[in-house]
């Protein structure tokens, strides 16, 4: 067994510190290039940038485009269906929320 | 290691055809599939009916498997015999090509298929490389995969911050081209105010790159274990503060647990039940930290001795005109 410190250093939190290059986002979700451009299509991603070469993506966007990888590959569902399954996931949490606060 | 039975697994005779064991996966996928499924063992369930369908689904590994299927029954011990495979020609990965096969950090990726799979079919159906990420131009110099794992982490460890040791296991290739599973320590300094869900990333921890390109990087999902105390709703954290009938309509300063430890907390006089006092600031540190919150209880005191019962009869007294139940209007 081999034994690694990863210093505080190189620890960054995706959400708040990192932002990617459409190639990035793809390594990082295991998404292909075209479902990622889908959902920017579809509106669920929001990349800063002009063309595909310009586009950065927020930190938010690989929880979110795990999501949508998972979804599409394990269900068979189109881009504009995942986008759908994700917002009515996302309505539930928020209700799941809300319900636990009271 | 067991054998598995993939038509049991999937609810479908034998002799289903490629059709009937598709819509039993589909329908198995819908109501177990991790990210839409409320069941409490949806993750292993899903596992187990996407390992079936990638067995059965493709035309020779269902063939292959078939033919060791008529020999063993579920359930039982199972080694391949040596060879056994001799007579089947795999020709890659099958239509929709090897779903879940994302190489996994880590145990938790919830991606890796069973040994007994592994055993029959390879670690790589594909026969990719499954730690490199391919350019599409063909180009011999591939980037390292990133890899994902889960890390579950105390409230209190997010709250201030923690150096966690996390063990993860990942495949590699040898020599020879056997893959076997390596167990390796990190330590990983986990930033204060990290929310559940939120995403660590340490660079160069992913799958080494080829050809001098860069390794990939190593990401953690974060979870959270649930505290009996304090309860985490987003960066906000919230417990309930049980109060005695008299502080909460007088008012009373009360000494509360805050994850920071003990602080006075003034409660104002008639405060009801539910209502919510805010220590601001107090929750997960953060670009917009979070609040923490106090949700006020009332309890109960016991009516035991001749003397409490007298003070509840006293209490109901001053309080002749009182109706707890004037809202219902019956």
């Amino acid at each position: 067994m081999t034994q690694s410190h990863v210093l505080a250093s190189t620890v960054l939190v995706v959400e708040e510190q990192v932002s990617f290059t459409l190639p990035a986002l793809c390594r990082a979700s295991g998404a292909e290039p075209e479902l990622l451009a889908a959902l920017v299509g579809e509106g669920l991603l929001e990349p800063s940038g002009q063309g595909l070469a310009d586009w950065a993506f927020g930190g938010d966007a690989l929880r979110q485009a795990r999501q949508a990888m998972r979804l599409a590959r394990d269900l068979d569902l189109d881009p504009s269906a995942v986008v759908l399954v994700m917002g009515l996931l996302a309505e539930i949490d928020r209700l799941r929320g809300q319900l636990a606060r009271h | 290691m067991e054998f598995k039975d993939y038509y049991d697994v999937l609810g479908v005779e034998r002799t289903a055809t490629r059709d009937e064991i598709k819509r039993a996966y589909r329908k198995l996928a819908r109501k177990f599939h991790p990210d839409v499924s409320s069941e409490p063992d949806a993750e292993a369930r899903f596992k187990a009916v996407a390992e079936a369908h990638e067995a059965l689904i493709d035309v020779e590994r269902r063939a292959a498997y078939d033919e060791i299927a008529r020999q063993h029954a579920n359930g039982q011990p199972f080694e391949p015999p040596p060879g056994w495979d001799s007579g089947f020609e795999y020709s890659g990965a099958g239509p929709g090509g090897m779903r879940g096969r994302q190489p996994g950090a880590g145990s938790a990726d919830g991606a890796d298929f069973s040994q007994f799979f592994e055993s029959l079919f390879g670690r790589d159906g594909a026969g990719d490389d499954p730690d490199v990420h391919r350019s599409r131009t063909g180009n011999a110099r591939a980037h390292g995969r990133d890899h994902h794992a889960k890390v579950a982490i105390d409230l209190l460890d997010a709250y201030r911050g923690a150096v966690r040791t996390i063990s993860l296991r990942t495949p590699t290739t040898d020599a020879a081209g056997q893959v076997t599973m390596q167990t390796r320590q990190l330590e990983v300094a986990v930033p204060k105010g990290v929310r559940h869900g939120q995403h660590l990333r340490l660079a160069g921890q992913g799958a080494p790159g080829q050809g001098g390109a860069p390794a990939g990087d190593l990401f953690l999902e974060i979870e959270i274990l649930p505290h009996p105390v304090f309860r985490l709703d987003g960066a906000d954290i919230q417990f309930e503060l049980p109060l005695a009938p008299w502080e909460a309509a007088l008012g009373a300063t009360v000494t509360v647990p805050t994850p920071d430890g003990s602080v006075q907390l003034g409660v104002p006089p008639g405060s009801g039940q539910g209502r919510r006092l805010r220590l601001k600031g107090k929750g997960l540190s953060g670009k917009v930290p979070g609040d923490l919150y106090a949700v006020l209880t009332i309890a109960l005191p016991p009516s035991a001795s001749e003397a409490e019962q007298a003070a509840y009869r006293a209490f109901a007294q001053a309080f002749a005109g009182f109706d707890a139940r004037a809202a219902l209007e019956v």
